[in-house]
């Protein structure tokens, strides 16, 4: 193309969308389309489309919507918050932020379900699990949860399943953080479960509750040792759990000590910036009996084929993808970003460095308090760790207003006091300002140390932290190569594509994930004043809009923090609008057994009664099937909800129907949208017939996977949905709330509305074009090879497409898993494994990946379909082959070599790069072994000596 | 004598009595366990209820009731490691006894020669 035509900041055509015109026409011609609309034509229906274009306007370039960005991020102001009530300041040390937060090494990689390529953040996981053990002295903790309030009611469902008890009522300590007591109260609803607020000294009726929840320290400050408590509820058979600050664990006597069952809390202080509520990791930890209960990722140590010691994800037979309906919790995904963000944050301060900081934060509470009560002031509690609360009568507002003006914000409490949390970032001219707004000009911050108000009952006698990874040399050096080290052992999307169906692992550019790191939109704390957040409320509101046009919803609820929670509060407001009619016994959910397992595990906690639809051969729902079961659940259909195009990647033509059928029968739909990404620009669920569905924007709006968290996944709803939409304590007060800070995790949305804005309009359209036109491409290309499971009415596919490999399974007994881990060889992360269908891979390429990249995967494809031809024709081994043998690493070259293939074969298979090779840092893991002896924690220093040998 | 279900178990009979178990073609449809829940003894069970859980893992699966009945034993050696059962489900890998309530009800249940037609 001449150079004047050229445009250099055309992002979507140059930037985003992996394949150039050129390659674009060749690939058409390789699928036989004469072009993309063309090719549109015959994969989407007619009756879908969408007659309006997207129109936002002319695109932006990167420098254009970073400058718009800014001017968003300078309405926001930004003071120092000393709210607390969860969210405190922290220091990102910039080691950690530059090292992991800003590098996509580890903000671009999956979820790590594929143990061999994902060694490097399984660790850091153990990390963080055992960080989290230690601090609450409990024996286990997962991989983290999406929020504190959340994990609470996880936490509290876990009660319900191991008390085996048939009450239903749970008591919540009225210490408890606001939004906790709401997101609590709202999960036990639909259970039918009675939330009982009150003083654990005074109103807990242990024989009466199948569990209790305390917060320690208490939101306004109190700290109390639990032991009696706990007794008494165990006595009663009744479960003991403690949402407890880290932080101050470190200090104070821990819920393990005290007899708690579960543990819960957030972990953003351990330097995650506050965001204006998210994204952070929460911890659940519990005891070993209990561990077959605990919702969420698990990490837990097992060997390779060598007997090396090897990570991998644990016990998943209790989560949803399995489980369905029966899963311990519809969760699934976990904060991995975040979380490893804190355990390398405990890592970079050691046990004596995070105790150094407790201390200093501990102190200047003194000091704050003390220099407060030297004014006349009366401070409350007697015992604290960072936060007091000062009685103001009929001042609080001027105090809180003189506040502001000195760069602060303090808490309301009550209409008579005021609440001050301090935290890491607390500095002496921080008290100095907040006596000056108590009226104290003259009053000095002094380095002398103040007594405590720790008694020394309730201090912290147990060690913690004993691991020799929290003890390292902690010389930035050192630390750097550490999550170096632990970076290059995983395979993202800096180094490669990651075709797994169903999860849309397209490119997260750079500029888009720029802004995330400004300031201004991460450390803003989620409960200031909202005129500070005015740059917030904008982007929020903008970026709410333009996904209302795309989707033809009419608002949407950024509250959800995943899919799953999405799910869960979409048929909320369902149950709501149905209950609002009077309609309360609309309690059956008709889901396709195609659908994914949080669907079914969503339901249930909804309060709903799941009814399985067919599937007929073709993968599509079959209609007779749903319009029957519809029809004889006339009365009681609340909803059906269906993935759109189908999870078997396939646009069907019926989907209107199953609108209309839902609709006649006075139930809603629910439209799934994790496959989004092949709507864009092409039809809106909103005119579909859809009544609600959730985005994920860490699929289709180019959020980053984190490798495994943080998502995103805000509902979208017809009008007659709104009143029944999240709602929040600490702005509307209203209704129902679903997640710990009223816009789920905000300091992520830049990405999204970055992303839109540097696409526009033609650009987004052009993605989901591109994005069917891969999956056409690869499913061309395999079709020789691999029988292709299913097709739309023109022989297409959608934007993913699944590939049958049960005839090779019979035929050689190679396996889809001995496929995925052949492609570690060539430097692949697998394919989506036996998902929707067992036996089968569903490959997803997304509109990011070139034409090249599209052929090195399928290069490496077929030399495997070759492979397995050698062994169906005798010229290879059944059991000893590169296929059954992968993945193969260093070690397997530098012993005796004694296949009967050469190490060429091994280690250079089609698609691998000759000079940047991926090593694999583990031979095969053996799943059995983990689960048979599970190990949660950080295995003892021998097993690290033996492995760096 | 030998009894067997649509859920693939066998039954034992001794008596009153029935010993239950996975059959050797559901043993090999699951894979190698890695946890097996049983039932108290003494629970009650109808025909068809959630009576154990085996896993292995990439499933976990429900093992129902195969008649009305009192579960008076429970193999231990199993629940400790479940290894044992895949090793040997129709002998050391039994899950638990059953009392049943109505011993005529085994005449609903296939024989063997049934079952072997069943899964082919």
């Amino acid at each position: 193309m001449a150079a004047a035509k050229y445009d250099p900041y055309d992002f979507a055509n140059r930037r985003h969308i992996g394949p150039s015109a050129k390659e674009i026409a060749e690939m058409l011609t390789i699928v036989g389309a004469p072009d993309l609309h063309a090719l549109i034509d015959e994969t989407v229906p007619q009756s879908i489309r969408q007659t309006e274009r997207i129109d936002f306007g002319k695109s932006l370039s990167e420098r254009r919507a970073l400058d718009k960005l800014r001017e968003t991020a300078n309405k926001n102001k930004l003071l120092t918050s000393l709210i607390g009530q969860g969210y405190h300041g922290t220091t990102m040390p910039p080691a950690i932020q530059r090292n992991i937060f800003e590098n996509p090494a580890w903000y671009t990689a999956y979820s790590p379900y594929q143990p061999e390529i994902s060694q490097g953040r399984l660790e850091a996981l153990l990390n963080f699990q055992t960080l989290v053990a230690d601090l609450t002295a409990l024996d286990l903790a997962n991989a983290s949860l999406l929020d504190e309030a959340t994990a609470a009611a996880e936490a509290m469902s876990m009660a319900h399943r191991i008390s085996n008890s048939e009450k239903t009522v749970f008591f919540v300590d009225k210490d408890c953080l606001p939004q906790t007591i709401a997101v609590v109260r709202t999960r036990a609803e639909p259970l039918g479960w009675q939330i009982k607020v009150g003083d654990p000294f005074k109103d807990l009726d242990a024989s009466g509750v199948f569990g209790a929840l305390f917060q320690y320290p208490g939101v306004c400050g109190e700290c109390h040792d639990f032991t009696e408590v706990t007794k008494r509820l165990h006595e009663a058979g009744a479960i003991a759990i403690m949402a407890a600050d880290p932080l101050a664990l470190t200090l104070l006597k821990p819920p393990g000590e005290m007899g708690a069952d579960i543990a819960v809390g957030s972990m953003q202080r351990y330097g995650v910036p506050m965001g204006f509520g998210g994204p952070h990791a929460a911890y659940i930890a519990t005891r070993d009996a209990y561990k077959r209960s605990l919702p969420g990722r698990l990490v837990g140590v097992s060997v390779d084929s060598r007997g090396n010691r090897a990570y991998r994800l644990a016990l998943q037979t209790r989560e949803q993808h399995i489980r369905r309906e029966k899963a311990t919790s519809n969760i699934c995904t976990s904060q991995v970003l975040l979380a490893v963000i804190a355990s390398m944050y405990a890592v970079y301060h050691g046990p004596v460095g995070l105790k150094a900081i407790a201390l200093r934060v501990h102190r200047d509470a003194c000091r704050l308090a003390d220099g407060l009560r030297s004014l006349g002031f009366k401070v409350a509690p007697a015992v604290f760790f960072d936060t007091i609360t000062v009685q103001v009568g009929p001042y609080q507002g001027l105090i809180m207003k003189n506040a502001v003006d000195n760069g602060i914000n303090l808490r309301k409490v009550n209409s008579d006091r005021i609440g001050i949390t301090v935290d890491e970032r607390t500095r002496p001219d921080t008290l100095e300002a907040v006596w000056r707004a108590f009226g104290a000009f003259d009053l000095r911050y002094s380095d002398a140390y103040p007594p405590s108000h720790l008694p020394p009952a309730l201090l912290r006698t147990s060690e913690f932290l004993s691991h020799p990874v929290f003890h390292m040399n902690r010389a930035e050096s050192e630390m750097t190569r550490y999550m170096r080290r632990l970076a290059d052992r995983d395979l993202a999307l800096d180094r490669s594509m990651i075709p797994l169906g169903s999860c849309t692992m397209k490119l997260n550019a750079t500029a888009e994930m720029l802004p995330i790191s400004w300031p201004e939109f991460s450390e803003m704390h989620p409960f200031v004043p909202q005129d500070q957040a005015l740059g917030y409320k904008e982007l929020i509101d903008d970026l709410s809009q333009k996904l209302c046009v795309i989707t033809g919803y009419d608002a949407i609820s950024m509250q959800p923090n995943s899919g799953a929670q999405g799910e869960y509060a979409g048929l909320l407001a369902i149950r709501a609008y149905h209950r609002s009619r009077g309609d309360f016994q609309r309690t059956v959910c008709l889901i396709p057994a195609s659908a994914h397992g949080t669907n079914p595990a969503s339901a249930q906690m909804a309060g709903m009664t799941v009814v399985v639809v067919r599937t007929d051969k073709n993968g599509n729902i079959d209609v007779a099937d749903f319009r029957a079961k519809a029809e004889v659940h006339a009365n009681e259909l609340a909803a059906c909800m269906i993935t759109y195009p189908s999870t078997h990647g396939v646009f069907e033509e019926t989907v209107r129907e199953l609108c209309d059928i839902t609709h006649a029968c006075g139930g809603q739909v629910y439209l799934d949208g994790a496959n989004l990404n092949a709507l864009v620009g092409i039809a809106r669920p909103g005119e579909i017939g859809s009544d609600v569905s959730h985005l994920n924007l860490h699929k289709t709006f180019c959020i980053p996977h984190g490798g495994g968290g943080p998502g995103m996944g805000p509902i979208g709803v017809k009008a007659h949905l709104i009143p029944f939409l999240p709602g929040h304590p600490e702005t509307d007060g209203r209704g129902l709330t679903v997640s710990a800070a009223p816009y789920g995790s905000p300091s992520i949305l830049p990405i999204s509305w970055s992303y839109i804005m540097l696409m526009g309009g033609r650009g987004l359209t052009q993605a989901t074009r591109v994005a069917i036109l891969n999956a056409n491409y690869i499913a061309k290309r395999l079709e020789g090879a691999f029988p292709l499971l299913y097709k739309g009415k023109n022989g297409r596919v959608a934007h993913e497409c699944i590939i049958d490999i049960r005839p090779i399974t019979e035929s050689t007994g190679v396996t889809v898993e001995d496929i995925a881990k052949r492609l570690i060889d060539s430097g692949f992360h697998a394919p989506t494994m036996s998902w929707p269908v067992a036996g089968t891979l569903m490959i997803e390429p997304t509109e990011s990946e070139t034409r090249a990249e599209l052929d090195r995967f399928c290069d490496a494809m077929l030399s495997i379909r070759e492979e397995t031809r050698a062994i169906e024709q005798g010229r290879s081994d059944r059991k000893n082959n590169p296929l059954k043998n992968a993945p193969h690493t260093v070690e397997d070259l530098v012993g005796a070599w004694d296949r009967p293939y050469s190490r060429e074969q091994a280690c250079f298979p089609p698609g691998a790069f000759r000079i940047d090779k991926y090593w694999p840092p583990v031979n095969r893991v053996d799943n059995t072994y983990g689960d048979r002896h599970l190990v949660c924690s950080c295995p003892p220093m021998e097993m690290y000596l033996k492995a760096q040998k | 004598m030998l009894k067997f279900t649509e859920e693939h178990e066998w039954l034992k009979i001794e008596g009153d009595t029935a010993t239950v178990g996975i059959t050797e073609f559901a043993s090999a449809q699951l894979g190698d366990l890695v946890f097996i829940e049983l039932p108290k003894v003494g629970t009650k069970l109808k025909k068809g209820d959630a009576a154990a859980v085996v896993e292995s893992v990439k499933a976990a699966s429900d093992v129902y009731a195969p008649l009305d009945g009192e579960v008076v034993e429970i193999n231990q050696v199993v629940a400790d490691d479940p290894a044992a059962a895949t090793a040997d489900p129709t002998g050391r890998g039994w899950l638990y006894k059953l009392k049943l309530a109505k011993v005529a009800d085994l005449d609903a249940l296939m024989d063997e020669a049934a079952y072997k037609k069943l899964i082919g």
